[in-house]
């Protein structure tokens, strides 16, 4: 006999949506997604991608998380940077990342960064922008470095300084001053720190740490958590409570073993 | 013919007498946080100096505790625009009763005048979240909080602003001795500090709207004092 | 005949309308203080909605007085009408003849003012305003406490909204040239930051926002307020560079 209510093998479900449209009618309120605030930066220099992002997540006004990762990882040779729904972020990075990984398996070759761009904008054009992620990514492969931005709805820019996010336009500011074609190393991630700093400073969305992730031919480096700007102060007295600050209003004891007072049989070796 | 909520007032008429249809918000909210605690001998107030709007800083520094001419201390928070004009307001009457009355006004009567001039409008209100510090007239500190529209309290402490929600359990707790086995006491002027202190540090790591300055001022009988501390600025 | 004040057919569905969108805008103002004095700067081009640019000589750094300059984005009537009522407070002020000259602070205090009032009655000039200036011997209480200040800048928008800084930007400006003008101000650094220095700062936020608002133009004017007086310069053309996109070859595969 077949079961009343079967699972879908693999993607959304979108049984509840009629459902859903005549609750929100009648008034009903949806629950709201967490949004992330973020500046998260991409550059290309003259060996390769470096990749950057601040640390903070919010929840309207409320910083959610004060230290999280917005740089996801992809492939050992690319890594992508997300901002918008943080779930969409997170799950689209994830998803693509199990496909490259599989696809790696069967052609026994290293993923392209086009494989992975086309990927993304493929899945995100056909959900129309209802999954919020808007991306970064960057990559090396066997045809050099590549840098794209991936927005929600799935267009793509392939451009040799990019920006994301809430703090993107004070990011991108740093980017149009100072910005040159074949920076060394050093200065790469010198100005995409300072890109994401911008952001962190002068974007409520964005703040805490800076991350950055350097990409070359060969090697990929996580700087997690590159610089701190933003040490908290020591607090001014210590707010731990003497023993029995909290009132006892009862106290209820219940044996759960039955313990019996005498002498052990001994046990019968023999 | 639509509903005009302002029926008899001249700027919301056009010549013809027709009413006029709006969209306009006047309204804003520049964030920020405020907060004030009463002691024995002593009222402290506090906020930070951070105004914005949206997801941008408009300064880092623009002061919302202001100290009137009365020797009270006025913190708001809200709209800014709003603030400024309420404080103007403030010292003018304060002023006009001085020439009346040949004194200046008592903490607790500038208190009442603040919630009729809030009241006054009640229509198109002054956006602003105000807590009124000072000492009364048994020289004791005294905190009176607002809503916009004039409802007002005698308190020991308050905090109001974009992190009064954060704030305002952890005063419970430290001020009001709220779910704990003691009995509650006013605080000291050293105790406050700190608590004040600790407090915003706390706000401005998990409040995006509250930062970069932190302003007390201490209001005893013999004047006020200000101080001033950093706060984060991301 | 016809009677315009009749009651009869009047139509009650379409009342008549306040300012309630900006007609011909114009972007960004900035103003950042320096060693000497106050600078202001901003495009002289005016468009109509975000697409067309309509007017491309429009100057929009006023003087008033012999002390001050006010900068102005938003809507270039109400811009109109504010200069043709600033003219009026300053002939009235010089009619007094009592030795007392407008300062940065009273404009900006009369500016503020009179934007408040306007959105008071729901009817909002439709501007955000830079006040920028220096006058000899007058002090202001600025900044970081009450450090004494002889330099002044200040920020008004339609709904009265008003901040001092070290730096101000308006509109597109408050999201691409804050940073910029915050690193080369903040803590202090104002004091040291030269006439020179001042003036290609502000070039180069024109030229961010030129590559990167829609709505900006690289025809650029700046205002210099010194202990010598106002001097506005003549419009002039930024120097750009677009040799990058040489390099640029489509957008994907």
């Amino acid at each position: 006999m077949a079961l009343k209510f079967e699972l879908p093998k693999s993607g959304f479900n979108f049984d509840n949506y009629n459902r859903n449209l005549i609750l929100e009618s009648k008034g009903l309120k949806s629950p709201k997604t967490i949004k992330t605030g973020t500046t998260i930066v991409g550059c290309v220099y003259k060996d390769g991608i470096v990749l950057g992002a601040d640390t903070r997540a919010t929840n309207g006004p409320i910083v959610a998380d004060k230290n999280c990762e917005k740089i996801h990882y992809l492939a050992p040779n690319m890594y992508c940077c997300g901002a918008g729904t943080a779930a969409d972020t997170e799950f689209t990075t994830n998803l693509i990342s199990s496909k490259l990984e599989l696809h790696r398996l069967a052609t026994n070759r290293q993923s392209r960064v086009v494989t992975a761009m086309t990927m993304l904008k493929q899945m995100l054009f056909r959900y129309q922008g209802n999954i919020g992620a808007a991306l970064v990514l960057g990559g090396y492969d066997v045809t050099g470095p590549h840098l794209y931005t991936i927005a929600p709805h799935g267009s793509t820019d392939k451009l040799p300084y990019v920006t994301m996010g809430s703090g993107s336009l004070a990011a991108m500011t740093i980017f149009e001053n100072g910005w040159k074609k074949d920076m060394s190393r050093e200065e790469a991630i010198e100005i995409v720190k300072d890109a994401i700093e911008s952001g962190i400073f002068n974007d409520l969305g964005s703040g805490s740490n800076v991350d950055v992730v350097v990409i070359t031919k060969d090697k990929t480096e996580v700087l997690r958590n590159y610089k701190r700007p933003n040490e908290r102060v020591k607090k001014e007295q210590s707010y731990k409570y003497p023993r029995g600050t909290t009132a006892v209003l009862k106290t209820s004891i219940r044996n759960f073993v039955d313990v019996t007072e005498g002498v052990a049989t001994p046990m019968d070796l023999s | 013919m639509p509903y005009d909520p302002h029926p008899n007032h001249e700027g919301f008429l056009n010549s013809v007498g027709s009413p006029i249809q709006h969209r306009f918000n006047p309204h804003t909210d520049n964030g920020g946080t405020t907060l004030a605690i009463a002691g024995k001998d002593f009222c402290l107030v506090a906020g930070d100096t951070r105004q914005s709007e949206g997801y941008s800083i408009n300064t880092r520094y623009a002061p919302k505790v202001h100290e009137l001419s009365n020797g009270s201390v006025l913190a708001t928070s809200g709209m800014y625009a709003d603030s400024v004009n309420l404080v103007l307001n403030i010292e003018t009457r304060l002023e006009w009763y001085k020439h009346k009355h040949n004194k200046t006004m008592s903490a607790t009567a500038s208190a009442q005048m603040l919630m009729t001039v809030l009241y006054q409008k009640r229509f198109f209100p002054y956006y602003v979240f105000n807590i009124l510090g000072g000492v009364d007239e048994k020289g004791e500190g005294c905190v009176f909080s607002y809503d916009p529209v004039g409802c007002y309290r005698r308190e020991t402490y308050q905090a109001h602003g974009s992190s009064a929600a954060l704030i305002q359990p952890f005063l419970d707790n430290q001020c009001g001795a709220k779910h704990q086995n003691i009995k509650e006491e006013l605080l000291t002027l050293d105790q406050a500090m700190k608590i004040t202190k600790d407090a915003f540090a706390s706000a401005t790591e998990r409040d995006i709207y509250t930062g970069d300055y932190l302003e007390i001022f201490v209001i005893k009988k013999s004047g006020v004092t200000k101080h001033k501390f950093d706060l984060k600025k991301d | 005949m016809f009677d315009p004040f009749s009651e009869e057919g009047k139509d009650t569905r379409n009342p008549i309308r306040h300012t309630q969108q900006p007609v011909i805008v114009s972007s960004s103002v900035l103003g950042v203080v320096y060693k000497d004095g106050v600078m202001l700067a901003s495009d002289t081009l005016a468009s109509y909605g975000s697409g067309l640019s309509r007017f491309r000589d429009i100057e929009r750094l006023k003087p008033v007085g012999e002390y001050t300059v006010v900068g102005a984005s938003g809507d270039n009537s109400d811009f109109q009408y504010i200069t043709h009522t600033l003219e009026g407070v300053t002939t009235e002020e010089y009619d007094w003849d009592d030795g007392h000259k407008l300062g940065p602070k009273n404009v900006f205090e009369y500016l503020h003012r009179l934007m408040y009032g306007r959105r008071n009655k729901m009817n909002p000039l439709w501007n955000s305003l830079v006040v920028g200036g220096l006058k000899k011997g007058e002090k202001y209480v600025f900044l970081i406490g009450s450090i004494k200040f002889v330099r002044f800048l200040g920020y008004i928008d339609l709904k009265g909204t008003t901040y001092q800084s070290e730096a101000i930007a308006t509109g597109f400006g408050s999201y691409l040239a804050i940073p910029l003008l915050r690193k080369a101000t903040e803590n202090g650094r104002y004091k040291t930051l030269s006439e020179q220095d001042a003036k290609k700062l502000l070039e180069d936020c024109l030229r961010v926002l030129w590559y990167r608002d829609a709505t900006a133009n690289n025809k650029i004017q700046v205002a210099t307020i010194n202990e010598q007086g106002v001097s506005v310069s003549a419009p002039y053309k930024l120097d750009t560079e677009w040799g990058f996109a040489e390099h640029i070859r489509g957008y994907g595969a």
